[in-house]
């Protein structure tokens, strides 16, 4: 008996040292999520300052989107994350619900002798017809034509895509289905497509690298990528018929120019979107979490990380590359918590009572 | 189903408390004989259960892809994730065709390097080079692949490429193997970068293989008047055939799987080109590849099907280098 109490007496003097410094008795002092690789540096990031200002740690495990959402929905982790949006359909069939967390554009790059970041134009059905295979010639008639005064080369033009599966891919597909019916038609959109033409490299640097080798290549990374490895990107033209490059904030002007609120379950893909200075390629990351939270403990803990991101994560995730969401948005998203997130009594998880 | 039938047949092939045949006829005489025989022949055991234990796996995996697509999956090159439109051709003609042309490339130069070794090199030359074949053959494979695609892929594309097109891209039948602008990436880099990492391998094996031709042998056939070709091709080959073979298939087996490498190089576009500049794709790039963001069911069971595609690749190069060999024995049976 005496034993047993010691060993109790133990375990509370553990918990307490795990516990202390602003953990609050009760809740996890881990959390552990699992998915995209593309958000992978800014929840490490924050990560760091916040473990670093509560005691709570997060694993995250950057396997890819389909691996967090089938770990999410057997519910070996507390979270996912995907970089395109589950359908609402899906969702419903997996009881989860998800919420947008950062931002992000997909930006053409290109490696053609005399011509600078910044100063090709191109249009969405000329970028199409380029994945198409359809354009092979850098000086076509029809990049002429939206490029007077640029002296286009007569080389040959090389496509080169992501080979590995991915939700920059998913995103740009999207996009070239958006704008042009007949890729939608030959490819379609997914975070990898059977390519009409083109070589593939692996991951953003995959990409880059054979972009930069390859003269009279075009590709496609993530706009942190574009900008940290001073790649020569293209401007396009958007919705509202402007040329526009990839900036921080006309990728936050195509978040703010979308209709959020009549998003069912944030099905909400910002490719080609209105608005005079909207980038046309942009996509948020997801992340997944139960609708119906076993451990209400853990699931708070969750949230708790989120918010405290969407709150103080903005200029972290910025210096990354990373477009944080506008506020508007975020109230919706902690409105949602509130509404659909339940623990196992039925009980609300949001507003997450401060002890 | 298949699950079903695969654990009772894993089940029966479970080893009973004794070893069978092993013990029969001996007597083991203290427990701790008996311990260890017990011990080691569960090792070996253990190599046979892992071969058994993969195919069950590989095989339940890719059932759903494999009774979608049924032997079509073979035959077509169509690989479309957004359609749900899967074929091996495609990486299968990749995987070979690398593989052939690493082995074409490396099987002669490693020849040429452990012949070196054994016959032609000074004393003091062959240490350094054994060992410096060594180094080789310990580095690991991304390594290869970073080299590859920074240093070999632009320096190709810049000076060799240009030269064949311009020399055997007018040739009939042949020229049609080096068309297209050059990338410096596509199947015939993937297939150099391989024998580059193949050909330590091979040299190492058939060394260490042409030094246990006794002195004796080697010794009589120069008495006899021989020239150190006909030594070689006479004497040392036909006596080490074994051993240089198995190096050879060593060195295609780590071609056949090779994955990051090859994943860097080749360019990795499902599609079979005639020509060798052309990007292509090799099973285990396309595994290395996709495996990640492969969310639908028949997806991942059709990247398994391609694993069990290269399992049964490998096990018929194997096969058919164990029957060659046999049909060599067979023939040298008729000769003496």
């Amino acid at each position: 008996m005496i034993k047993l109490e010691s060993i109790g007496l133990l375990a509370a003097a553990f918990g307490l040292t795990l516990l202390s410094g602003g953990a609050l008795a009760g809740e996890a002092s881990t959390i552990s999520g699992a998915g995209a690789t593309f958000p992978y540096p800014v929840y490490s990031k924050w990560a760091d300052t916040y473990a670093k200002e509560t005691h709570i740690k997060l694993n995250y495990q950057a396997i890819g989107s389909g691996g967090g959402i089938k770990q999410i929905t057997e519910g070996t982790v507390d979270f996912g994350a995907s970089d395109a949006p589950l359908t609402p359909e899906d969702l419903d069939k997996a009881g989860l619900i998800q919420f947008p967390v950062v931002m992000g554009g997909v930006v053409p790059v290109i490696n053609v002798a005399g011509i600078k970041a910044g100063e090709l134009k191109l249009a969405p059905d000329v970028l199409a017809d380029i994945f198409l295979g359809k354009i092979k010639k850098w000086n076509d008639p029809r990049l002429v034509q939206s490029n007077p005064g640029l002296k286009l080369p007569d080389t040959a033009v090389t496509v080169v895509h992501r080979s590995d599966g991915s939700g920059t891919t998913w995103i740009f597909t999207n996009y070239l289905a958006k704008v042009s019916p007949e890729w939608s038609k030959a490819v379609g959109s997914d975070k990898s497509v059977a390519w009409p033409t083109g070589v593939g490299g692996k991951g953003n640097q995959g990409v880059a690298s054979y972009v930069q080798r390859i003269n009279g290549a075009i590709g496609y990374v993530e706009s942190a990528y574009a900008i940290q490895n001073h790649m020569a990107h293209a401007k396009l033209r958007n919705h509202d018929g402007r040329f526009v490059d990839p900036t921080d904030d006309s990728v936050q002007a195509a978040a703010k120019g979308a209709d959020w609120t009549h998003a069912r379950s944030f099905y909400m893909v910002l490719t080609d979107q209105a608005g005079a200075a909207s980038w046309p390629i942009t996509g948020a990351s997801f992340v997944l979490v139960h609708r119906q939270q076993k451990d209400a403990d853990t699931g708070r803990a969750v949230l708790r990380f989120f918010d405290w991101g969407y709150r103080n994560g903005g200029a972290a995730a910025k210096e990354l590359g990373y477009i944080p969401m506008p506020a508007s948005v975020v109230d919706l998203v902690e409105k949602t918590w509130e509404k659909d997130l339940k623990d196992a009594g039925g009980q609300k998880l949001w507003p997450a009572s401060k002890k | 189903m298949s699950s079903v039938g695969a654990a009772t047949q894993e089940s029966q092939s479970e080893p009973p408390e004794s070893v069978g045949p092993l013990a029969a006829g001996v007597r083991l005489r203290s427990p701790a004989d008996r311990f260890f025989r017990g011990l080691t022949g569960f090792f070996a055991l253990l190599v046979l259960l892992s071969v058994f234990g993969m195919l069950v796996t590989l095989l339940v995996g890719s059932w759903p892809a494999l009774r979608t697509f049924g032997p079509k999956f073979l035959a077509s090159k169509e690989w479309n994730p957004v359609t749900g439109q899967f074929g091996a051709l495609a990486p299968l003609y990749g995987t070979v065709i690398t593989s052939l042309i690493a082995l074409l490339v490396g099987v002669p130069v490693s020849f040429g390097i452990a012949l070196v070794i054994t016959e032609l090199a000074p004393r003091w030359l062959k240490r350094p080079i054994g060992v410096a074949i060594e180094l080789l053959a310990a580095i690991p494979s991304i390594i290869y692949g970073m080299w590859g695609l920074f240093v070999f892929a632009p320096a190709f594309a810049a000076h060799l490429q240009p030269w064949l097109t311009e020399h055997i891209g007018s040739w009939p039948i042949l020229g049609l193997l080096f068309e297209g602008p050059p990338m410096g990436i596509g199947m015939l880099t993937a297939g150099l970068i391989l024998a580059i990492m193949i050909i330590p391998f091979m040299a190492a094996v058939m060394r260490d293989v042409f030094e246990t031709v006794p002195a004796s042998l080697r010794e009589s056939a120069y008495a006899l008047g021989c020239t150190t070709w006909e030594v070689v091709w006479r004497v040392i080959l036909p006596y080490t055939r074994v051993g240089v073979i198995g190096g050879i298939m060593l060195g295609l087996g780590r071609a056949l799987g090779e994955t990051m490498a090859v994943t860097f190089v080749i360019g990795n576009a499902h599609d079979i080109h005639l020509s060798l500049f052309m990007p292509g794709n090799t099973i285990s790039s396309t595994l290395a590849n996709e495996f990640t963001e492969a969310v639908t069911p028949l997806y991942t069971s059709s990247l398994l099907a391609l694993g069990l595609v290269l399992f049964v690749l490998t096990l018929i190069v194997l096969t058919g280098s164990r029957l060659l060999l046999m049909k060599m024995r067979a023939r040298e049976g008729e000769r003496t």
